[in-house]
């Protein structure tokens, strides 16, 4: 009894898709949510033919409430495009899943027009029916979601690589120039490049340039400080510079101890220093 | 008995850390030390800890006494090499390594300890080794 009414499902899709594909994208560009200005129709007609055409080829195979398996692949693989394509359109995960979801009302539709008066079929076909488009339209809002993960990781990841040159400015002066803002992450990685090039190239000073940091909190204060503490214990030193009026007053504010450090307002204050301890010095040639 | 080897070189003691340091080992080297500070007449130890890839607060605590030591023998402690990830660790420990001069390198090391003994001698090599 069941199995006679499930395979009324992919009957139905076959039996009707032109006319069930009709009614739904009438339906879809009829909508208020419709994007006009990001899909054409002619789009929207090919994504939406081939879903129904996919659809009643699979649902045959007699699974209805599984969607992972090895035989609903065309369809996953064809909503996982869709997805795809939508995103770098422009549209919401929601928006896209949407797409899977307004295609009940022309299913519900015809499905009530196939079961005339026998309810208890009707109710049976709706509710699978329905089961499998939720499935469907979530499965596409995840892999809408899933793209975006990748794509923020890989973002980070390229920003992580962005923050971390060491510039030799003479030999045994280091500068790490540090732009953006300072997570833990970031900062552990900042600390363990320079502690490297110190080692590598036996610079006695380094100095880290803070003026393209936005903001600085206690943890990253904190962080710096570290980094300053482990150079010293390797034999090296730490100057900071570039230092805004609002970074003062935020470490004071904060009640952050820098000690010892040497902090200059900017680089070139900061390069003196470094060079003076060396013993070096930058004098005019004569004329 | 293992014993760690201190080479001489001028008026300074090298001493090259290779292994893993334990009880014994760290007392016989504070002893065979102090004991080549007094002999050789000594001014200066430099301890090398580049090929440690781990230091705990035994070996910190080990280093600062060798210091203290050759401070009332009359000799200067620098550890020379010491790795960014020992570093970073000893930093992540709270321990300082207080009372202990350190440098890059051997080369630096030397630097150091050479510059202070200028100091004493008022820059003047020649009077004192014409004793």
């Amino acid at each position: 009894m069941a199995d006679k009414d499930k395979s009324k499902l992919g009957e139905i899709l076959r039996k009707y898709e032109s006319e069930l594909l009709e009614h739904w994208v009438n339906e879809q560009l009829s909508s208020v949510t419709f994007r006009r200005d990001l899909i054409s129709e002619a789009q929207l007609r090919e994504q939406s033919s081939e879903f129904v055409r996919l659809l009643g080829q699979r649902i045959d195979g007699g699974n209805y409430t599984d969607i992972t398996t090895e035989d609903w692949g065309p369809v996953r693989e064809m909503l996982t495009s869709v997805s795809d394509s939508r995103a770098k359109q422009g549209f919401s995960p929601s928006e896209t899943a949407s797409f899977v979801f307004s295609f009940k009302q022309p299913l519900f539709d015809r499905l009530r027009k196939e079961h005339g008066k026998d309810a208890d079929a009707l109710a049976e076909d709706v509710w699978v029916a329905s089961v499998l488009v939720d499935k469907l339209g979530l499965y596409v809002g995840e892999v809408y979601q899933q793209a975006r993960e990748q794509i923020i990781m890989r973002q980070q990841a390229e920003l992580l690589e962005l923050s971390t040159p060491v510039i030799q400015l003479w030999p045994g002066i280091l500068c790490i120039p540090l732009i953006g803002t300072l997570d833990s992450e970031r900062t552990q990685v900042v600390m363990e490049n320079l502690l490297q090039k110190i080692s590598e190239t036996g610079s006695e000073i380094s100095i880290i340039d803070i003026s393209g940091v936005p903001a600085v909190d206690t943890l990253v204060a904190q962080h710096l400080l570290k980094t300053v503490s482990a150079a010293r214990l390797m034999g090296a030193d730490c100057l900071i510079s570039g230092i805004s009026p609002q970074i003062a007053q935020t470490v004071v504010h904060l009640g952050v101890k820098l000690g010892d450090v040497t902090t200059k307002a900017t680089l070139a204050a900061a390069l003196e220093v470094a060079l003076r301890t060396l013993g070096l010095e930058v004098k005019s040639r004569q004329k | 008995m293992e014993r760690i080897p201190i080479l001489k070189m001028g008026p300074f003691l090298l001493v090259t850390i290779q292994v893993d340091m334990h009880d014994r080992l760290a007392e016989t080297l504070q002893k065979d030390l102090s004991e080549r500070v007094v002999k050789d007449g000594a001014r200066g130890v430099l301890i090398d800890i580049s090929s440690l890839e781990v230091v705990d607060s035994f070996i910190g605590r080990m280093l600062a006494r060798i210091a203290s030591i050759s401070r009332i023998l009359d000799a200067e402690t620098v550890v020379v090499g010491m790795q960014p990830a020992v570093a970073i660790t000893l930093v992540e420990l709270g321990m300082s390594l207080e009372g202990v001069k350190t440098a890059l390198n051997i080369e630096k090391g030397m630097e150091i300890l050479q510059g202070s003994l200028d100091v004493e001698t008022g820059g003047d090599q020649d009077a004192h080794q014409e004793n």
